[in-house]
């Protein structure tokens, strides 16, 4: 793996009033990797997507995000990532190649490359026939895989997915699981929230958020022997039980 | 007794009934039992349970619930049963305690009445009582929905996805808030698209685009699994997972947690497997037999 960091995090901290979202989380992620961001809810991971994403700012720390400072660069930081949550992705009253011109609009491609790239996703997704379908009516699972293309489409060096899979069948979710296989390999680095556990073995590395600070974090594999645990299900109920934050 | 007996349900949407939710489903759940619905979004698990509860009309086929009819007796069913919805339902705008006052009166009950029912579940939100319920985090709002829906001591018990989006300690403390709940006597029918919850209920159905897989007992499930299962892993996951499925002898391979699980046709392929993984070697190959779970028979059941 290449040592290219193209996220680091450096004690980063937001603070909503006296309570202490994230708390001097400290990390880096490589070129290519893929990694996992386990939490339980409310442990804070939302908030430290958002300041990684550009779209809050950090209480104190330092974080830079494809070479840029998240507190002078964040339009930057936005230009350089993909986003996609499973809450909301896509434009549901607009057809499926709306969304792709939509989506290459706002990244200011050009009318070329929006035509191009929407062919080639069309085809590579076996949506064609679908291409003026409006995203409503699509099963939840093409549309997750098309939300992920979306999220890509102005070829980000980094795409930030929240949840992405939830709810769809097995089949469905390991084909998505591919998408984003194809994705690391062609070096889109690849930061990833996820409920299932067995997901979490997917990804090349693996952090456990607990109480809004960085409780774990290593490979899946020794993730598991430093915890005696047989699955991740395993080390992340060990160590997510450790919260002492009240949920409020 | 059968708690709820659903005979050849059948239910279409759209003006030319283009869209089929449930397509001819049967089956029965015994009184006192936890009963699993699982299976992805669009499988029909709301339409079905809409249906049991007597929102929705079926287009065919015949439902009973505690020993009413869904159509005729709908109104004695209602009485009877708790429906704890996919999306909240509750009044974002009354407190925690009013919205539970609010359930018990329209119901001719009252909380003192049936509190040793939901205490187990309340006291957990009850420092909270006087919050407005679209102000709870997502597992306490959880909490609430089904205390409103067991406050009138329902006899079934209906729960629509009621860990999707919530963490693995969530889901965890739920299913225990289940058991508790089983263990006096409410038969419990849940929906999830979570496959590893199937192990947690007494008898589940796999269901997929509106038709039941399979009905048994999670044990039953999994050994109603045939064919020889393997767990393969090198360093190379990607490239080893497509030469895998190049083999003739592999039926199906799919990444599995850390591994690749890897179905094979005939038992009697052991050595060919064995040969693949020898020639891996110089990406540190591993092999070793696997146990299927829910998951493998639910894509095993899927792809047939």
């Amino acid at each position: 793996m290449s040592n290219d960091k193209v996220i680091t995090a450096t004690n980063l901290t937001k603070k909503f009033g006296d309570f202490t979202a994230v708390d001097h989380i400290s990390f880096d992620v490589h070129k290519g990797e893929i990694f996992g961001f386990l939490g339980a809810n409310g442990a804070g991971k939302t908030t430290a997507m958002r300041m990684l994403c550009g779209l809050s700012l950090p209480t104190s720390g330092e974080a830079t995000v494809a070479g840029f400072d998240v507190y002078k660069e964040n339009e930057k930081i936005k230009k350089s990532i993909g986003y996609m949550s499973q809450k909301f992705s896509l434009y549901e009253d607009l057809t499926v190649k709306e969304n792709m011109e939509f989506y290459g609009g706002i990244y200011h491609m050009t009318d070329k490359f929006i035509k191009e790239k929407t062919a080639f996703i069309l085809d590579h997704l076996h949506l064609q026939k679908e291409a003026n379908t409006l995203v409503r009516s699509l099963p939840l699972g093409w549309k997750q895989k098309l939300a992920f293309s979306v999220a890509i489409f102005h070829e980000p060096g980094i795409v930030f997915l929240d949840e992405p899979t939830g709810g769809v069948d097995p089949v469905t979710r390991r084909e998505f699981w591919n998408m984003i296989y194809e994705g690391a390999d062609k070096g889109i680095t690849v930061f990833v929230t996820t409920h299932y556990m067995d997901e979490a073995e997917y990804c090349n590395r693996v952090s456990i958020m607990v109480d809004g600070r960085i409780e774990a974090l290593d490979t899946p594999s020794q993730l598991k022997q430093t915890y005696d645990a047989s699955t991740m299900d395993e080390v992340f109920l060990m160590l997510a039980r450790k919260a002492t934050r009240v949920e409020m | 007794m059968n708690a709820v007996i659903v005979e050849n349900i059948i239910k279409t949407y759209g003006k030319k009934k283009e869209v089929t939710a449930l397509n001819d489903i049967s089956f029965d759940v015994s009184q006192g039992e936890l009963f699993g619905i699982i299976g992805p979004d669009g499988a029909g698990k709301t339409s079905l349970f809409r249906i049991l509860t007597t929102l929705l009309l079926a287009d065919s086929g015949k439902a009973m619930v505690d020993g009413y009819d869904v159509v005729k007796d709908y109104k004695a069913i209602r009485k009877r049963v708790g429906y704890m919805p996919g999306r909240f339902s509750l009044y974002p705008d009354l407190s925690v305690e009013e919205n539970l006052n609010f359930f018990a009166t329209i119901f001719n009950t009252s909380i003192k009445e049936n509190y040793d029912l939901i205490k187990h579940i309340y006291v957990q939100i009850e420092p909270f009582k006087d919050r407005k319920a679209g102000k709870l985090s997502g597992g306490m709002k959880q909490k609430l929905a089904l205390s409103c829906a067991l406050i009138h001591r329902p006899s079934v018990l209906f729960l629509d996805e009621p860990t999707t989006g919530v963490d693995a300690v969530s889901r965890k403390e739920f299913w225990e808030m289940l058991k508790t709940l089983k263990e006096q006597g409410i038969t419990i029918l849940v929906s999830t698209p979570y496959m590893d919850e199937a192990g947690l209920c007494d008898r589940v159905a796999l269901i997929q685009n509106g038709k039941i897989l399979s009905i048994n007992t999670p044990r039953g499930i999994v050994d109603s699994f045939s064919k020889p299962l393997w767990a393969v892993k090198s360093s190379r996951m990607l490239p080893l997972l497509k030469e895998l499925l190049q083999e003739d002898f592999v039926e199906d391979a799919y990444p599995f947690g850390e591994f690749h699980h890897v179905v094979m046709k005939d038992q009697s392929d052991e050595p060919l497997l064995r040969q693949f993984i020898e020639d891996h070697n110089n990406d540190s190959a591993v092999l070793q037999a696997a146990r299927p779970d829910i998951e493998d028979c639910f894509i095993a059941l899927m792809k047939n």
